[in-house]
C-alpha cells in the first residue's frame, strides 16, 4: 500500500536515535514528539507533558514508555496515557513505519493544528 | 468464655461488658492488654493472668514492664503474674463462674477471654512430613522441608522466629512469588520489627534485640516518677536494640538507625537524647511526626501534607514508603523528606508497620542492589548496557528512567574509554549538556576557572546575550554566570560563540570550585587560594561522578568561600593546606568533617583526586558525598586515602586515566558523542 495521500512523510526510521526521540516541527501547530524504541516502533504524541506541558521529547524512552524530563511522569507511548497514580492524558498522532520511513496521519495534524489556531485566537481575542 | 482473634469476638466482648461484672483476661501480651483495657473501659473488674513474671516479655525487658503494669494498675486493672490457668469452673448453667490457678487459688469471673498469642496450625503441615517446630520451618527462599511446598506468614517459622504482623508477611510473600516465578533471586533474612502498645495514654515502644547480654553494651535512662524509661542496646557500636517506655518519639529513628546497622560511634554521646539533638537544623521535630497536625506541610517539592499521606496510607492500604510515594508524591523528589514519611507510616500503621530491608533494590527492574551491579560489571568485564540488564536478568527490555543512568554510569565510571557512553541512558541535562528549564528552554552556564573571568571573556557573554537575546543573565552562587531561557536549537551557536568551556553545570559531575582572593589581595590570606582553586578545577573538571561534585578553597580560616558545605573543603592556614570532605549545601545542610592536613598544592591535588575517585567508584548513582561517607563511613575513608598511600596512588591514577580521553562537549561534541540530531528539529509542511 502506498503511504502517500492521508499520510505525510516526515523522516526515516534512522534519523531517530534508539530508545530515543525527535521533535517534529510542522508550521502552524504545536510542536511533536517522534519516538523510536529499543525495537524499531514508533510512536508519535503532542510534545506536552499532561503535568505541566514539559517536553516528552526530551525524556528517557524506556520500553514502549517515555519518562518526562521535568518531574518524571511515565507516560504510555501507545495511549499517550500517564502510568499510575498519576492522571493525564496526551493527543496521539497517528503514526506508520514503512520500509524504514516514518510517516504521520495528515488529519491528526489538521485536527491539531485547527485547535491550535482555536486556542491561539481565543487567547489573543479582546476581552 | 471468649478467644480474642477476630471481629466477632470484638463485638461478644462488648456485649458481655453490658452484662457482666468481673472479666479475667488470660495472656499478658500485647493483644491481651489491649482487651483488658477496653473491657476496663466499658466497666468491667479486669484481672489480666500472666504465666511469666513481667508483661509482654517478648517485647519489654523487666524494667518498662513493671512501669506499664504500674500505669495499668492506675487505671485500675489487676493482675495475677506467674500464675498458670488450670481449670475454668462452671455454674450449673455451664457459664463460666470463675478460673482456677495450679496452685489451687481461684478467682471469680464472668467473662474469661483468651490472649495466648497466636500458635500456628501445623497439623497439615506435619501430617505431610514437613518438619516443624513453633511453626512450618522455611529457608531464607522460604521453601520448607520438601523443596516443592513454600509457606510464609504467620505458620511459618523462620530462623526460629514465627512472625506475628503483616508486615514480615508482605516481605516472605514477595520471596516466595520471585521463587515460584522462577526468577530465583529474592532472599529473605528476616525482618526487624517494632512494637507500639494501642492504649492511649502509654506509649512504648521496642524493636531488634532489647534484652541485650552477651557481647553488648547497653545505656538507660530512667525517671519513675516522670515515668520514662529508655535503654538502648549497643553491641560493635551498633545500635541492636532499644526498649522506649513513655517518651517513644525517638522510636522510629532508634529502628531506622539499627536497621540501617549504621555505626553510632560519633553521635553515641547524645545518641540517648534522640534525633532532636543531633542539631541536625534541616531535621529537627522529624521524629514529632505523630505529633503533627494534618495540615502541615511534609513534602515542600510536590506540597503533601501530613493529611494527605495519612489518608492514602489508611485508604489504599499502603505499608511501604515507596508505596506512599506513588501515591501522594511525597518524598519522590528531593527525597529529604522520607525519614519523616517513614514515620507519618509507623505511626499510622502502628505494629504493622516494618521498614524495607536493608537491601534496596537499584530500581523496581531488578531485585539487585547497587553494590551487586557494580561488582557484576567488574568481574564480568560488562561494558555494554543491554549486555549488562541481559547477563543480570533485568525484569524490563531496557529498563527504566531510573536505572539506565545509574548503570550508564557505572559502566563508563568502571570501564573508561572501553563502555560506550549511551547519551540516550542519560537524563536531558547530561545529553543537550546544558540545563532544561520549567518552559522547556535551557541554561548556558560556561566554566570560569576559580571564578576568575576577564574583560574578553565577559565582552563575549555581552554579544552572546545580545545576538540570541537571551532573556535573563544570573550570577550563579558557584561563581560563574548563567544564561538562562536558551532555545535547544540555538545551544551550538551560543556554545561556539561563547568560546569558553562547558561549565558542566547540567552534570552529575564536577561542577565548580569556588574561591575567595586569598593572599593575592586579601590582607588576612595565607594561601593563595585563588590558584589553589584554579589546580584543582582544571584538573578535576570533565569528571563525571555519581552526584554533582562542589568543591572550594579558602586562602585563610576566614573560610569566605563557604569550604565547609562542599564536597571537598580546603582551607588555607599558615602551615598549610586543611582538607574537609563530605560537606553539603543543598537540601540537608551539613558541614564538612575534617579529613587531614597537607602542605604543598600536589599534595592537595593528589589527596582530594584519590577522595573523589574512592566516590567515583563506590558512591552509590545520586548518591552525594555527604551521604557516601555516613554510609561507609569517614574512618574507610581515611584508611583508603590518607593511610593506604599505595591505594591512594592508585585511585589518583585511575581518575587521571579516566579524565585522559574525556573532551569537553561543547567544544568537541562528536568525540563526547553527543547525538547532534537533537538540536535539529525536523521540519514538515502540511499541505
Ligand atoms: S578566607 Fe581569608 S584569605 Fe580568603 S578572602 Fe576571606 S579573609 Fe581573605
Ligand atoms: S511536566 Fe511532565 S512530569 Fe511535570
Amino acid at each position: 500500500m502506498s503511504a502517500g495521500g492521508e499520510w505525510l512523510k516526515v523522516c526515516g526510521v534512522d534519523d531517530i536515535p534508539v530508545a530515543g526521540a525527535r521533535v517534529v516541527r510542522v508550521p502552524g501547530r504545536a510542536d511533536i514528539a517522534l519516538f523510536r524504541t529499543l525495537d524499531d516502533r514508533v510512536f508519535a504524541l503532542h510534545d506536552r507533558c499532561p503535568h505541566k506541558g514539559g517536553p516528552l521529547s526530551q525524556g528517557i524512552v524506556h520500553g514502549a514508555r517515555v519518562t518526562c524530563p521535568l518531574h518524571a511522569w511515565v507516560i504510555e507511548l501507545a495511549t499517550g496515557s500517564a502510568l499510575e497514580p498519576d492522571v493525564g492524558m496526551v493527543a496521539c498522532i497517528r503514526v506508520r513505519s514503512e520500509a524504514g520511513e516514518v510517516f504521520l496521519h495528515r488529519e491528526d495534524l489538521r485536527r491539531d493544528a485547527l485547535r491550535a489556531q482555536l486556542i491561539a485566537d481565543a487567547a489573543c481575542a479582546p476581552a | 468464655m471468649l478467644a480474642y482473634r477476630d471481629i466477632a469476638d470484638t463485638h461478644a466482648m462488648i456485649g458481655a461488658a453490658q452484662t457482666y461484672k468481673n472479666a479475667v483476661v488470660i495472656g499478658g501480651g500485647l493483644l491481651g492488654l489491649e482487651a483488658a483495657n477496653g473491657l476496663k473501659q466499658r466497666g468491667m473488674n479486669v484481672t489480666v493472668v500472666h504465666v511469666m513474671d513481667w508483661l509482654m516479655e517478648r517485647q519489654l525487658d523487666p524494667t518498662a514492664a513493671g512501669l506499664l503494669k504500674q500505669s495499668l494498675e492506675q487505671r485500675g486493672l489487676s493482675f495475677a503474674m506467674a500464675k498458670k490457668t488450670q481449670a475454668l469452673l462452671g455454674d450449673a448453667a455451664g457459664r463460666v463462674r470463675a478460673v482456677r490457678f495450679d496452685d489451687g487459688a481461684e478467682l471469680a469471673a464472668e467473662l474469661v477471654v483468651m490472649a495466648i498469642g497466636i500458635r500456628p496450625n501445623v497439623a497439615l503441615a506435619q501430617s505431610a512430613g514437613l518438619q516443624c517446630n513453633r511453626g512450618i520451618l522455611v529457608s531464607d527462599t522460604m521453601q520448607t522441608y520438601d523443596p516443592r511446598i513454600y509457606a510464609v506468614g504467620e505458620c511459618a517459622s523462620h530462623r526460629g522466629i514465627a512472625y506475628g504482623l503483616v508486615a514480615p508477611l508482605f516481605e516472605q510473600a514477595k520471596v516466595c512469588a520471585n521463587h515460584l516465578a522462577e526468577h530465583g533471586i529474592g532472599i529473605y533474612s528476616g525482618s526487624v520489627t517494632s512494637t507500639k502498645l494501642k492504649v492511649t495514654g502509654i506509649d512504648l515502644f521496642s524493636a531488634g534485640d532489647f534484652m541485650g547480654g552477651e557481647g553488648t553494651e547497653e545505656i538507660t535512662l530512667t525517671d519513675p516518677i516522670g515515668g520514662v524509661y529508655k535503654k538502648l542496646v549497643l553491641k560493635d557500636d551498633k545500635l541492636v536494640g532499644a526498649c522506649l517506655y513513655g517518651d517513644t518519639a525517638d522510636g522510629a529513628w532508634y529502628f531506622k538507625l539499627l536497621r540501617d546497622g549504621r555505626e553510632i560511634g560519633d553521635i553515641r554521646d547524645t545518641l540517648m537524647f534522640g534525633e532532636a539533638n543531633l542539631g541536625d537544623s534541616g531535621h529537627s521535630g522529624e521524629s514529632r511526626a505523630a505529633a503533627m497536625a494534618d495540615g502541615a506541610e511534609v513534602c515542600g517539592c510536590n506540597g503533601v501534607c501530613k493529611g494527605t499521606i495519612v489518608n492514602a496510607i489508611k485508604a489504599k492500604g499502603l505499608f511501604t514508603v515507596d508505596a506512599v510515594r506513588k501515591h501522594t508524591k511525597a518524598s519522590s523528589s528531593c527525597g529529604s523528606c522520607t525519614g519523616l514519611v517513614e514515620q507519618i507510616l509507623a505511626s499510622t500503621l502502628g505494629g504493622d508497620y516494618s521498614a524495607a530491608p536493608k537491601k534496596q533494590p537499584l530500581c523496581p527492574c531488578t531485585a539487585l542492589s547497587h553494590e551487586e551491579i557494580r561488582e557484576a560489571i567488574r568481574k564480568e568485564h560488562l561494558l555494554g548496557l543491554a549486555k549488562t540488564m541481559e547477563f543480570l536478568n533485568w525484569s524490563t527490555p531496557n529498563g527504566c528512567a531510573k536505572c539506565r543512568p545509574a548503570l550508564n554510569y557505572y559502566l563508563t565510571s568502571t570501564w573508561p574509554r572501553e563502555a560506550r557512553d549511551d547519551p540516550q541512558s542519560r537524563f536531558i541535562n547530561e545529553r543537550a549538556h546544558a540545563n532544561i528549564q520549567k518552559d522547556g528552554t535551557y541554561s548556558v552556564v560556561p566554566r570560569m576557572w576559580g571564578g576568575i573571568t576577564n574583560a574578553s571573556e565577559l565582552r563575549r557573554i555581552a554579544d552572546v546575550v545580545e545576538k540570541y537575546k537571551i532573556p535573563t543573565v544570573k550570577v550563579t552562587g558557584g561563581q560563574r554566570i548563567d544564561l538562562l531561557g536558551v532555545k535547544k536549537e540555538q545551544l551550538q551557536d551560543v556554545w561556539r560563540d561563547l568560546d569558553m568551556p562547558s561549565g558542566h553545570a547540567y552534570a552529575k559531575a564536577l561542577r565548580t570550585v569556588k574561591t575567595c582572593v586569598g593572599s593575592e589581595w586579601c590582607r588576612f590570606g595565607t594561601q593563595d587560594s585563588t590558584r589553589m582553586g584554579i589546580e584543582l578545577e582544571k584538573a578535576l573538571w570533565r569528571m563525571y561522578a555519581p552526584h554533582k561534585v562542589k568543591l572550594a578553597v579558602s586562602g585563610c580560616p576566614r573560610n569566605c568561600a563557604e569550604s565547609g558545605i562542599k564536597d571537598v573543603g580546603v582551607i588555607g592556614v599558615d602551615s598549610g593546606w586543611e582538607i574537609y570532605v563530605a560537606g553539603n549545601g543543598g537540601i540537608k545542610t551539613e558541614a564538612g568533617q575534617f579529613f587531614c592536613k597537607l602542605k604543598t598544592h600536589d599534595e592537595v591535588l593528589e589527596y582530594a583526586g584519590a577522595f573523589l575517585q574512592l566516590y567515583r567508584e563506590e558512591g552509590h548513582y545520586l548518591e552525594r558525598t555527604v551521604h557516601f561517607v555516613a554510609r561507609v563511613g569517614l574512618d574507610y575513608c581515611k584508611q583508603r586515602v590518607l593511610e593506604d598511600t599505595a591505594g591512594r596512588s592508585a585511585l589518583c591514577a585511575r581518575l587521571k586515566d579516566a579524565l585522559a580521553d574525556e573532551v569537553d562537549p561543547w567544544h568537541e561534541p562528536r568525540k563526547a558523542a553527543v547525538d547532534l540530531r537533537q538540536f535539529e528539529p525536523i521540519e514538515a509542511v502540511l499541505v
